[in-house]
């Protein structure tokens, strides 16, 4: 064996998830496990065999406990990634090195939550101390004034970015009318049967200008869990092998977790363009590879540099690619065909990998045509990861 | 119109939830069987074991409707079992009163039910403010409807089991016929909320300091000059340890900014303009904009430092006010 990259070396081989809701009516536990055993069951692994997990530290389910309800005895690798929706990708790429370089032959990742009904990241109240700790004195610059939201560090940057490339208000409203459209079409998505127009998203009220409602994903419960194990392996299971073709997670210049407010210029998302460089770098591929991509959306405004850093369209110039409608049903590069974060549920990303995994195998309820690669993001504004996966 | 200043701490309840009341007693068959002597019901089920063997209970059950009985403080006010929550999930109502809405009438109670509770169960409930309407005006007078969702839980050691739900509504109103100014609002009666306090730590307490002296200082490295901001304890260029400070001349321009309008929380005034300003000595900050029209901020608006002192001097801040250019 030669081949010492990522690429290729491990695939995803069940997928499970419960449903998506305001209020699940159960711990999130029971959650985790629903999706496990759906996505081992999917599989066709048994739960004893799983020597590996990979989460989110914001996950508050911890993998002993998992590994406990699931049996199991022979657990050699854990992780858990840092900075939020961030990690959406990272797991799944730290299961396929443990499964690449044999430490772990079957690796379960997950991500489960009650953001919705048990405590909410939006609120603009956290448990924020003075203690000298770095998280208490990074978030003092802000929180103090009142710049206390998500949305409002979004949209720092999104003011900044319209002023420079005249990107308007209206362009982060055809994102979301175009994850709208797909998610009304996706019976598991919150917004199934609820499209939007632009004159909805312009006339919701405001949240954090530039941001409107309509900019902002609603928070959820629910969860998502996958299965990995080696591509080879992949091949005998019943399911047909979603392989990880390249992974990777970013830290750029001047990086600070949703306040990279310091650099130069905070118009674009260095953090995506390490991810992207990676990732084609790994895989081989580049922007004109993939049929479809699953690009973080918790608000619309970051999807635009991310296709910059990918290189679907020239800096400044996404608001072009989106005006064209190429991100939409039918366009040339179909985002978020679940209907994104924004439309189908917000479960920290996890379920734009579940829907990548399934455009690869051709089960999406919005399903694009001929896919051979799926580019799938996180969270941005943070220390971010990405994913290519395709078919063998 | 805008709603007054105080609603934004009632705004910013909304959503809170409530720890657990316990029952004073598992479900048993004396209460139940009281219970339905005074209510009339007389279903055996409820109360003729011999019969309920027979369904598919198997066993005596609680008619539905006793949810909530079971979780009743009993004679006593406010007198919980031990364990139970020392929070009043009514405070909100209470913060109301203080402000003249003294009258209130239940408007709903919508029980829905998970399933039969058996002999021996152990509940207890959390309650969560679900909702506080827009002002409205009725026949009784002016006020808010709010909601408070309880959930009822069966205690079990294999994993909390949700049982039911509660939905309350009441209307908390100030009467049609009281004259407001008899209902002065007690300032006192209603802790003010603070500012959040930032962190201070080694490498940033100059920064508080001089702000409370009426300085905007910034950190400057003592070996290749270069200014840096939010501070660190070693330069990101030269990566030396020793630094000092600069006093800022606090002149700088709009770089980028949001105005704040959801959630409305407590103290900030709504919308809350914030911006990220370019110093002339070439370092961002992250302050609040003082003295702006919300539709005339601009990037590249000049503004100038001014220094507000908050909560009686337990903090001040840095804010940035427009300036001709």
């Amino acid at each position: 064996m030669t081949n010492q990259t990522l690429s290729g070396r491990a695939a995803i081989v069940g997928l499970g998830a419960t449903e998506f809701s305001k209020n699940s009516g159960r711990t999130e536990l029971r959650l985790a496990m629903e999706a496990t055993l759906s996505a081992l069951a999917d599989a066709g692994i048994d739960p004893s065999e799983v020597e590996g997990f990979s989460s989110y530290t914001m996950d508050k389910v911890p993998e002993y406990e998992v590994a406990r309800l699931l049996g199991c005895k022979n657990v050699k690798f854990f992780s858990q990634i840092p900075h939020g929706g961030g990690a959406a990708c990272a797991p799944v790429m730290h299961a396929a090195m443990a499964v690449a370089t044999g430490v772990a032959k079957v690796v379960v990742v997950y991500r489960a939550m009650n953001e919705r009904s048990w405590y909410r990241f939006g609120t603009g109240t956290y448990g924020f101390g003075d203690t000298p700790i770095f998280e208490n004195v990074n978030y003092g610059w802000y929180m103090p004034h009142g710049l206390h939201t998500p949305a409002a560090w979004v949209g720092m940057f999104a003011q900044r970015y319209m002023h420079t490339y005249g990107a308007t208000s209206e362009d982060f409203g055809r994102v979301a009318v175009g994850v709208r459209d797909f998610a009304a079409t996706n019976p598991a998505a919150f917004f199934y049967g609820k499209p939007i127009t632009l004159a909805d998203h312009q006339a919701s009220r405001w949240i954090a200008e530039p941001l409107h409602l309509l900019d902002c994903c609603q928070e959820s419960d629910g969860a998502v869990a996958m299965v990995i194990t080696s591509a080879e392996r992949a091949r005998d299971l019943r399911q047909k092998p979603v392989i990880i073709k390249a992974g990777a997670q970013g830290i750029s210049d001047g990086q600070q977790s949703m306040t990279s407010f310091y650099r130069e210029d905070i118009t674009g998302l260095p953090e995506m363009g390490v991810v992207a460089k990676e990732l084609y770098a790994q895989s081989g591929l580049g922007p004109d590879d993939f049929q479809t991509a699953v690009i973080y959306d918790h608000f619309t405004p970051f999807v635009l540099p991310q296709l910059e850093e990918f290189g679907f369209a020239k800096r400044g110039e996404a608001k072009d690619f989106i005006r064209a409608g190429h991100h939409a049903r039918g366009g040339k590069l179909p985002i978020n065909p679940h209907g994104g974060q924004l439309g189908e549920a917000y479960i920290h990303g996890m379920n734009g990998v579940a829907e990548a995994v399934r455009q690869v195998r051709g089960t999406a309820a919005n399903q694009v045509a001929d896919v051979e690669n799926v580019l799938v993001t996180a969270g941005t504004g943070v220390p971010t990861s990405g994913l290519i996966l395709g078919t063998a | 119109m805008a709603e007054q200043d105080w609603m934004s701490e009632v705004r910013a309840m909304v959503g809170r939830e409530y720890g657990r009341v316990y029952a004073w007693d598992e479900v048993n068959a004396p209460m139940i069987r009281q219970w339905c002597e005074m209510m009339g019901v007389d279903n055996p089920l409820y109360t003729d074991a011999a019969y309920a063997a027979t369904t598919e209970h198997g066993a005596i059950v609680s008619p539905p409707a006793m949810l909530q009985a079971w979780c009743l403080e009993g004679l006593h006010p406010n007198n919980y079992p031990p364990g139970s929550t020392k929070e009043n999930p009514y405070e909100v109502l209470r913060l109301l009163e203080s402000h003249g809405f003294k009258s209130v009438v239940a408007v709903n109670s919508d029980l829905s039910f998970e399933r039969y509770v058996k002999v021996g169960e152990r509940l207890y409930y959390t309650t969560r403010l679900d909702a506080v309407g827009e002002e409205k005006t009725t026949a009784l007078g002016t006020g808010y409807f709010v909601t408070l969702v309880m959930s009822f839980f069966s205690d079990k050691p294999t994993g909390d089991e949700k049982v039911g739900e509660l939905l309350f509504r009441v209307f908390k109103f100030r009467p049609a016929n009281v004259q407001a100014a008899a209902e002065a609002p007690k300032a006192e009666a209603v802790q003010k909320i603070k500012r959040p306090k930032p962190g201070v730590s080694d490498d940033t307490r100059f920064f508080w300091e001089g702000a409370a002296a009426g300085k905007l200082l910034i950190q400057r490295c003592k070996c290749c000059g270069t200014l840096r901001h939010p501070p660190g304890p070693v330069c990101t260029k030269c990566h030396s340890f020793d630094w000092d400070t600069v006093e800022a001349t606090g002149a700088g321009s709009i770089h980028s900014f949001v105005v704040m309008h959801y959630p409305e929380v407590p103290p900030f005034d709504h919308p809350n303009p914030v911006g990220l300003i370019e110093l002339d000595e070439g370092v961002r900050l992250v302050a609040g904009l003082v003295g702006v029209k919300r539709n005339e901020i601009m990037i590249g608006q000049r503004v100038q430092v001014e220094f507000q002192s908050f909560d009686d001097g337990e903090l001040t801040l840095p804010l940035f006010r427009p300036v001709a250019p």
